[in-house]
């Protein structure tokens, strides 16, 4: 480094290579740009052709209740949730959780009422979907279809560390190993969405056992859910290792090489796909307070993982990627690079 | 997995020894300088002279022009093929004359030459002269309506001068005489014929409004009014305002037609100019500057009128580098990748000033408006189109105040791109719906900041001149982007973004 460490930012990016962070370039150059295809972007950025993809493969999904894909059809949507109460009405292309609706039931007028017990017209209903197909919320404005889908039924044990809105998990998984996971956590902040960058809450997972390690909301540690109260250290994920082979299937039927998994737990249904991300976003790191890099290295040494089983997978990922529950220490001695050891 | 970068990093080197040494070729063979220096303006002027041939011999005489007060004539050289060509020079004027045995069809023509500002230059060649003075012989009805307007500015006027703004005076209070007139001939000859018959010398003289860039220009006439103590005015035949000397380049003055054709119909003369900034040295070898050969891959070689054109564009790549460092090295967010860079080219013809309270206020009340739009539920096609159309009539109403209040730089705000533009409103007002006014503020303010960048980066002398001369830096600028665009290191932004993992680093070790 010599002088040229002297220079305030260059020292600073030594740091953070030291830490291992990865950067937006580094993910776009050396992950996204080579080791995912362009010609399997279509099969991530559209919901339906997801969904159809997991169906065939036996990956469970939050069922389908209809499609809607042309504005003359629009009207039709109170027949086809007929016998739905609970459901929710998505772009197929949206990204970053935009345009979602969740409705939770009826009242006695036969208006809708959404998940935070407003009540809407059916007209209103009607104007989102419209919306939807014109191209409101999907990337570059294209046309688009809404999805209809029943509404998930959060898993009893993740109540209390949601606010509004369903906590989803996201699994980085690199060339079929899973090397980082995040539990991304509604609140008020963040209008019932779990983006972090609009401000939910993010929770990093141990790989090893699906237990918090560190939580962030806006970059910054936090110990407790701002509206709850939970102390979000005490999250621990049940059916870890189902959710793992989960994400490790979506992983082998998307042939993505760098992929984004999001999670879901039904109260039941158990573990379940909601989307996956071929550019799956950096604030994982700052969830996990660790840097994504050394671990994406150390995948990248071995030689065909690909080949190997899911069951070999997650226990090279239990076995190098442990992190400590609870302990956000990130250049302690958990952690190990040496995977032909 | 990995592709080897050695293919990669060879075309890097190749593309920045081949800038290079094109560069270098260009400043040794050609002895253009690396840096602006000294300078002279050179006024480049090309005429194109078009018209259909009927197969027969084609004569074509178009007058040109010669040093004149304020400018100096450097050089001059024709491009016309199959042609003959001869400069005659007699007392009525220098002409180019251009001759063929059989011609047929479209036929273009082209004259180029270089006058250099020098407002020392008072040799002249009878354009300071009084022509002599002829008397209308000539009686019938026009005449005697003519007089009739004569006596009565004559009755108000003193001196030549004043006689002349009279006399225009007139023309314009008197319309039904003046258009009784007009059917005989046009008013500067009807000026010219009257002056003459009271005793003062004048003459039609054609001359060019000079301009950078422009192109499909036309010349302009004005009336050359000579006083009793040989000096003379300029005056612009229909408001009767004086015009002063400075950016006019008088074509034609001896009352000669501008182009004589023979053989030919539906002729048209245009003219594109260009200024330049010339070292005085070079302005002395003009004559081997414009020489080009193959390696001289310089954009002298082509016509003025795609050299205007090229001034532009070659620095386009400027903006664009400044885009991909912003975005690469610094993390910025703009709206719309290269929007910046237009809107910096765009701020070059306004001015700054005016370009900035241009595109804000059009954004501004673009987005007040597509918010009304929003409401509509239209779809999407339909809704951009409408933006499309507000912002064409925002920058025509624009245009309309800013001349009513008399700044002329306001109308070039339609050197906008609308399209880009709406399609910016758009999206901003997306972002606004989604995300909140902050990241609106925060994406508009970030391409206004590139925007700038880009367009003092273009605007500055020393780049101006690199780009313009040393066409080869351009493989330079190419291999720039190139490397950037495997700089896989942080962005400066990312500083800010991974603060807190550094922090708790720092903290960690500390304890330890």
């Amino acid at each position: 480094m010599g002088l040229l460490s002297h220079i305030p930012f260059l020292k600073n990016f030594a740091e953070l290579s030291q830490l291992g962070i990865m950067g937006m370039n580094r993910r776009n150059y050396s992950y996204i740009g080579r080791y995912n295809p362009r010609s399997l972007f279509p099969l991530v950025d559209d919901k339906l052709k997801t969904k159809k993809l997991a169906l065939e493969h036996g990956v469970t999904v939050p069922e389908l209740i209809g499609v809607i894909s042309s504005q003359h059809d629009v009207a039709s949507i109170h027949d086809i949730v007929q016998d739905h109460p609970a459901f929710c009405i998505k772009p197929a292309k949206g990204s970053g959780g935009k345009g979602i609706m969740v409705v939770a039931g009826k009242n006695d007028e036969g208006k809708y009422i959404k998940s935070n017990q407003q009540v809407i017209e059916r007209e209103d209903v009607q104007r989102h979907t419209s919306n939807i197909l014109a191209g409101l919320f999907s990337l570059g404005g294209a046309t688009d279809v809404a999805v209809l889908e029943t509404r998930i039924v959060v898993e009893e044990a993740l109540t209390k560390f949601s606010y509004e809105g369903v906590p989803d998990i996201r699994v980085i998984v690199f060339r079929g190993i899973p090397v980082m996971a995040m539990m991304r956590l509604s609140c008020a902040a963040s209008n019932g969405k779990a983006n972090l960058h609009q401000g939910a809450v993010g929770v990093g997972l141990s790989i090893s056992e699906g237990k918090a390690v560190n939580a962030v909301q806006n970059d910054h540690p936090v110990r407790y859910h701002p509206d709850t109260g939970q102390d979000l250290f005490e999250l621990a994920l049940p059916s870890w290792d189902r959710l793992l082979h989960l994400a490790c299937a979506c992983s082998d039927m998307s042939g993505l090489g760098y992929l984004g998994v999001d999670l879901v737990i039904d109260q039941n249904r158990g573990p379940m796909l909601l989307e996956l991300n071929a550019r799956p976003g950096l604030s994982i790191q700052l969830a996990n307070n660790q840097g994504l890099l050394p671990r994406l290295q150390s995948v990248e040494r071995l030689k065909s993982p690909q080949r190997m089983s899911i069951d070999d997978r997650i226990a090279y990922a239990q076995k190098y990627f442990h992190v400590a529950p609870g302990a956000a220490s990130i250049l302690g001695d958990s952690f190990t690079v040496d995977p032909e050891a | 997995m990995k592709l080897s970068r050695q293919p990669f990093y060879l075309f890097i080197a190749i593309l920045v020894i081949g800038g290079v040494s094109l560069s270098l070729y260009r400043h040794y063979a050609f002895n253009v300088p690396w840096l602006p220096g000294e300078k002279r303006l050179v006024w480049s002027i090309e005429a194109k002279i078009e018209f259909q041939a009927r197969s027969e011999p084609v004569k074509v005489s178009f007058a040109i022009p010669d040093t004149q007060p304020g400018f100096m004539r450097m050089a001059e050289h024709t491009a016309s093929a199959g042609y003959g060509l001869a400069y005659l020079e007699d007392p009525e004027g220098r002409r180019a004359q251009w001759s063929i045995r059989n011609a047929e069809g479209p036929q273009t023509l082209y004259y180029r030459v270089d006058m250099m500002v020098d407002n020392s230059q008072w040799k002249t060649s009878g354009f300071s002269e009084a022509p002599a003075l002829e008397s209308m012989d000539d009686e019938g009805p026009y005449v005697t309506a003519a007089k009739a307007l004569l006596d009565e500015a004559l009755e108000r006027s003193a001196d030549a001068y004043t006689l002349t703004h009279e006399l225009i005076q007139e023309f314009n209070t008197q319309t039904q005489r003046e258009q009784y007139l007009l059917q005989d001939t046009s008013r500067i000859v009807w000026l010219v014929k009257l002056l003459q018959e009271a005793k003062v010398p004048a003459r039609e003289v054609l001359a060019l409004n000079l301009e950078d860039g422009r192109r499909r220009q036309h010349l302009v006439s004005y009336l050359q009014v000579f006083a009793a103590d040989g000096s003379y005015k300029l005056f612009n035949p229909s408001t009767g305002q004086l015009r002063k000397r400075d950016r006019l380049l008088l074509w034609e003055y001896n009352s000669q037609p501008l182009l004589d054709l023979l053989g030919g119909t539906r002729s048209r003369v245009m003219f594109s100019m260009i200024e330049q900034e010339l070292p005085i040295n070079e302005t002395q070898e003009l004559e081997a500057f414009q020489e080009s050969s193959l390696l001289d891959l310089s954009i002298h070689s082509l016509p003025l009128e795609e050299q205007t054109l090229f001034k532009g564009i070659l620095l386009i790549p400027v903006g664009v580098l400044v885009v991909v460092f912003l975005r690469i090295f610094i993390g910025l967010r703009t709206s719309g990748t290269f929007m910046p860079v237009l809107i910096a080219m765009a701020f070059i013809q306004t001015k700054l000033m005016v370009g900035l309270v241009g595109f804000i206020s059009i954004l501004a009340i673009g987005l007040m408006i597509r918010s009304y739009l929003s409401k509509l539920n239209l779809l999407l096609v339909a809704r951009i189109s409408a933006v499309i159309i507000t912002v064409i009539i925002l920058i025509a109403i624009l245009s309309v105040i800013a001349y009513q209040l008399g700044l002329t730089e306001g109308l070039k705000i339609t050197f906008f791109p609308m399209i880009i533009l709406s399609w910016t409103i758009e999206r901003m007002s997306i972002l606004w719906e989604e995300e909140g006014a902050q990241e609106v503020f925060k994406q508009s303010g970030g391409s206004l900041f590139v925007a700038l960048i880009a367009y003092m980066l273009m605007t500055n002398e020393l780049v101006r001149h690199l780009t313009f001369n040393f066409l080869g830096l351009q493989l330079v600028l190419m291999a720039l982007v190139l490397m950037m665009g495997s700089y896989t290191g942080y962005r400066i932004s990312e500083l800010r973004r991974f603060k807190p993992l550094q922090d708790h680093a720092s903290q960690t070790s500390g304890n330890n």
